[in-house]
């Protein structure tokens, strides 16, 4: 029979080491199974390794947008409206609020400077203004 | 009247802040005089706060676009119960709601403890309006939900169609009444720190808040996950997103804390842990609060970046390490008073229960904020999807639901063999018959996960039934009643236990539907032409014929136009007529031409469900509008101009019509999900469970009368 202080120790090292192992575990898992994020300028500059996916963030360029049957082609450019456009083809459910200038999420990779996104992928960001202020910036 | 709203906010600030200087001043020098002094100034902050309130609802319900955040989000054409429900979808006006709450919230713990804890009331009063003073800095510094415009426009902008849905206007009420209900048992905790009056009192005065805002919390988090399903045309009710999350972690640190709360009562431990529980469980409703305001973290909810960063980042942090340090200096008056003698007992199954429950707040918490962690360590902003969320929160679901199983039939200190046999036996089989069943009559073998989830309920709720026949039954054979009888007098006798029984059958059938809809839910995105077929989760439908209606507002959310279809779905030769519709609101924008606006504006699905027990069939279809689009450019061409203002009506009317008649292919997405109404079922009958436990049983009410002739009699003595 142990005395019960070295039981009580032994108890609290197998949970230590349990909760020690748990976060590892998850920290480890996150790493790997995590999608980079990534903005327009940031993509075309770096570039990607290729065979990964990364969520493309940024604004919908004006005068983008063109729908062909299942397929939606856009361009994607930076947040603050300015830098390179980046062509993305999209296939899946389109968001109700997605609009030119919206900010837009949208997972997949980049083939031959065009952005292949994967299906379902596209987020759009909920606007906090339902429309832009009289006279003022959007969002 | 902006003006007195603005006037409101400055004053409240003031008044918030002397009440923190009164009642610092009246626990060490001042006496108790300045103590109700300063409860009396949160009960004036908490009237000029609901004046300002008033104030702002009164300039949505009339229109005036004088006000910024009424031009800004409502309009005169926007339905009145969304024009009373606008004033919390803008930031302003949210954290004008959230301190509002808060000075309510103050002013009932402070009245309902008046006569209790003269050590620790003064200190809470102090936190409570420090907290206040933060937000109104916010209001009247950062976000003021009164600044006016010198030219009023003639129309404002509408609410966001998106957040047109009955439950979304419930939902942030509710979400914040829980976040602002946590501050209370932190601000009773800092004060029995402080002076070290770390006894069982604190607990006792706002378990009940802590349960409120539990209860709050949870009912609002159940409805945003109703609006996710039947508004937002994506047709799922949770998807990890950072504000789901947000408001998940502190509900779940609550859930921890309603338990070990009891460990501390009968067995005076866990006094360290309860402690860290209740402010990690504030810090993280701030959080909440944060994390949708700030738009740190992309989110569909991040309403776009803003200015309160920094002063809200300065505050959680200053509450992290405050709240900290105080527990770290007052550890020798934290120690327990007795120690854990078996893992097989009522604590043993409480202290598992909540690491699990606060793993899976860590777990979220990590895949939350992991864009920030990896930016961090890395330079590289990454994210985790659902599936990551997934791998780790099932399993700990799973042990969550077997704990909650066992717990109630193990006793306190230690369990005999022999009890935990005799209570066992029952509920075994009946799990044990349930997992044969279910391997032999449904499909539940293609999904391990909701097969063991499945087992694991039928277990809790055979173990709560038995425990609910155990008791009926020892009354009836002390008192002879009849059984409605007994059952009634004996949850009166002890609502917090019955009741919280009732929350774990809630909780079991709500993850009935969660097991049960995410693994057997079937889904079709589909392109069809009118007269088209096609076949999801063993129902046929057909695409009969599109529809237009053109200022016929079915769904009451006021918009002008919306094209749909007519589906035929039948199953046996049963046929069901659905129609999903996509509603298109006009863009109010001086640079789209005046008949565009009303195609190229904001479009929401009306999604149609078919609510049911055993399945649930969601339908959307997106309109493909690019057809109408020569016909709207042509008319904007030849009839855009204000002379034509008279024809344009009849024009728009005209081009969306003739969508029905020449109809283009349309999207659809078509989803058969099985058992989630026993979601929202669950949810209700959880509520329905906090309800009693919360309802003041003849105990409470007779302390209540006893405590205040007690401090009566006080009086008159120290008088005498």
């Amino acid at each position: 029979m142990l005395d019960p202080a070295r039981k009580r120790k032994i108890r609290l090292i197998v949970a230590l080491s349990a909760a020690v192992l748990l976060a590892s575990a998850l920290v480890y898992t996150s790493f790997s199974a995590a999608t980079e994020a990534s903005s327009p300028s940031q993509l075309l500059k770096s570039g990607t390794s290729p065979g990964r996916s990364i969520e493309l963030t940024g604004k919908v360029a004006a005068g983008s947008v063109h729908k062909s049957g299942a397929t939606l082609r856009f361009a994607i450019r930076d947040r603050n409206g300015r830098g390179p456009q980046v062509p993305v083809v999209y296939t899946g459910v389109v968001p109700d609020p997605f609009r030119v200038g919206r900010e837009v999420i949208v997972t997949g990779k980049l083939k031959d400077g065009t952005f292949v996104g994967e299906r379902d992928s596209l987020v759009t960001k909920c606007p906090s203004k339902f429309q832009t202020k009289p006279g003022a910036s959007s969002t | 009247m902006a003006t007195v709203g603005s006037a409101c906010l400055v004053v409240g600030l003031l008044t918030a802040l002397y009440a923190v200087g009164a009642a610092l001043y009246g626990a060490r020098r001042g006496g108790p005089r300045w103590v109700v002094s300063a409860r009396h100034a949160i009960y004036a902050l908490a009237g000029l706060l609901v004046t300002a309130f008033a104030i702002l609802e009164a300039a949505y319900l009339r229109s005036d676009f004088s006000f910024s955040l009424v031009a800004t989000n409502s309009s005169s054409d926007t339905p009145t119960f969304y024009k009373f429900t606008a004033i919390w979808s803008s930031q302003a006006g949210s954290l004008l709601l959230w301190v509002t709450l808060l000075s309510l919230f103050a002013s009932a713990v402070l009245r309902a403890t008046r006569n209790q804890q003269p050590e620790v009331v003064p200190y809470a009063t102090a936190v409570l309006a420090a907290i206040g003073s933060f937000f109104l800095v916010l209001t009247v510094f950062y976000a003021s939900p009164f600044d006016t415009l010198t030219n009023p426009p003639s129309e404002g902008n509408g609410l966001n169609p998106l957040l047109r849905h009955p439950a979304m206007m419930f939902h942030p009420p509710m979400l914040y009444t829980g976040y602002v209900g946590f501050s209370v048992p932190f601000a009773f905790a800092v004060g029995a720190l402080i002076t070290r009056r770390t006894g069982m009192d604190w607990i006792r005065a706002t378990r009940r808040f802590a349960l409120i805002a539990w209860t709050f919390l949870g009912f609002g988090i159940m409805l945003g996950a109703l609006w996710s399903f039947a508004e937002l045309g994506w047709g799922g009710y949770w998807g990890w997103d950072a504000v789901e999350n947000a408001s998940l972690m502190p509900w779940l640190v609550g859930t921890a804390y309603l338990h070990s709360i009891q460990v501390e009562e009968k067995r005076g431990m866990l006094r360290v842990w309860n402690m860290s529980l209740v402010m990690a469980s504030f810090v993280l409703a701030l959080l909440g609060t944060f994390l949708v305001r700030s738009g740190i973290l992309d989110s569909i909810h991040a309403f776009g970046a803003s200015t309160l960063g920094k002063p809200f980042l300065f505050f959680i942090a200053a509450c992290a390490i405050g709240s900290t340090a105080l527990v770290v200096s007052r550890l020798d008056h934290l120690r327990s008073d007795a120690r854990l003698e078996s893992i097989w007992s009522r604590e043993g199954a409480f202290l598992l229960n909540n690491v699990v429950l606060v793993a899976l707040a860590f777990v979220i918490w990590w895949g939350t904020f992991f864009p920030l962690i990896s930016e961090a360590l890395n330079g590289h902003r990454s994210s985790v999807g659902p599936p990551w969320f997934d791998r780790y929160t099932v399993p700990l679901a799973l042990a969550l639901v077997l704990l909650a199983g066992i717990g109630p039939v193990l006793t306190w200190r230690k369990v005999s063999a022999k009890a935990l046999r005799r209570t066992l036996v029952a509920p075994l089989a009946i799990a044990a018959a349930v997992f044969v069943a279910l391997l032999a009559f449904t499909e539940a073998v293609n999904s391990w996960t909701s097969l063991v989830m499945f087992t694991l309920i039928a277990f809790v709720l055979a173990v709560v039934g038995q425990e609910f026949w155990r008791g009926v039954s020892a009354r009836r054979v002390m008192t002879d009643e009849a059984p409605p009888t007994a059952l009634t007098r004996l949850v009166a006798r002890n609502r917090r236990r019955w009741g919280g029984y009732i929350v774990h059958v809630g909780i079991a059938v709500l993850f009935l539907g969660v097991a049960a809809s995410s693994a057997f839910h079937s889904q079709r995105d589909i392109r069809m032409k009118q007269g088209q077929t096609t076949a999801v989760g063993g129902y046929k439908v057909k695409y009969v014929r599109p529809t237009a209606e053109v200022g016929h507002d079915t769904s009451g959310t006021g918009a002008p136009i919306s094209l749909g279809a007519v589906l035929d779905v039948s199953k046996n030769g049963k046929h069901t007529i659905v129609r999903p519709k996509r509603n298109f609101y006009p863009v109010n924008d001086p640079s789209v031409p005046m008949i565009a606006r009303f195609f190229e504006g904001e479009p929401t699905s009306e999604v149609d469900v078919r609510w049911g027990l055993k399945r649930d069939l969601w339908f959307a279809v997106q309109p493909d509008l690019a057809s109408l689009m020569p016909a709207i450019r042509e008319a904007d061409r030849k009839f855009g101009g204000p002379k034509f203002a008279k024809y344009q009506a009849l024009l728009i009317a005209t081009i969306a019509q003739s969508y029905a008649h020449d109809p283009p292919p349309a999207n659809f997405r078509m989803i058969v999900s099985p058992m989630v109404a026993f979601i929202w079922i669950g949810g209700l009958i959880a509520v329905g469970g906090a309800l009693i436990a919360l309802w003041p049983g003849a105990e409470t009410r007779r302390r209540a009368v006893r405590s205040v002739y007690a401090a009566k009699l006080a009086r008159e003595l120290s008088r005498a």
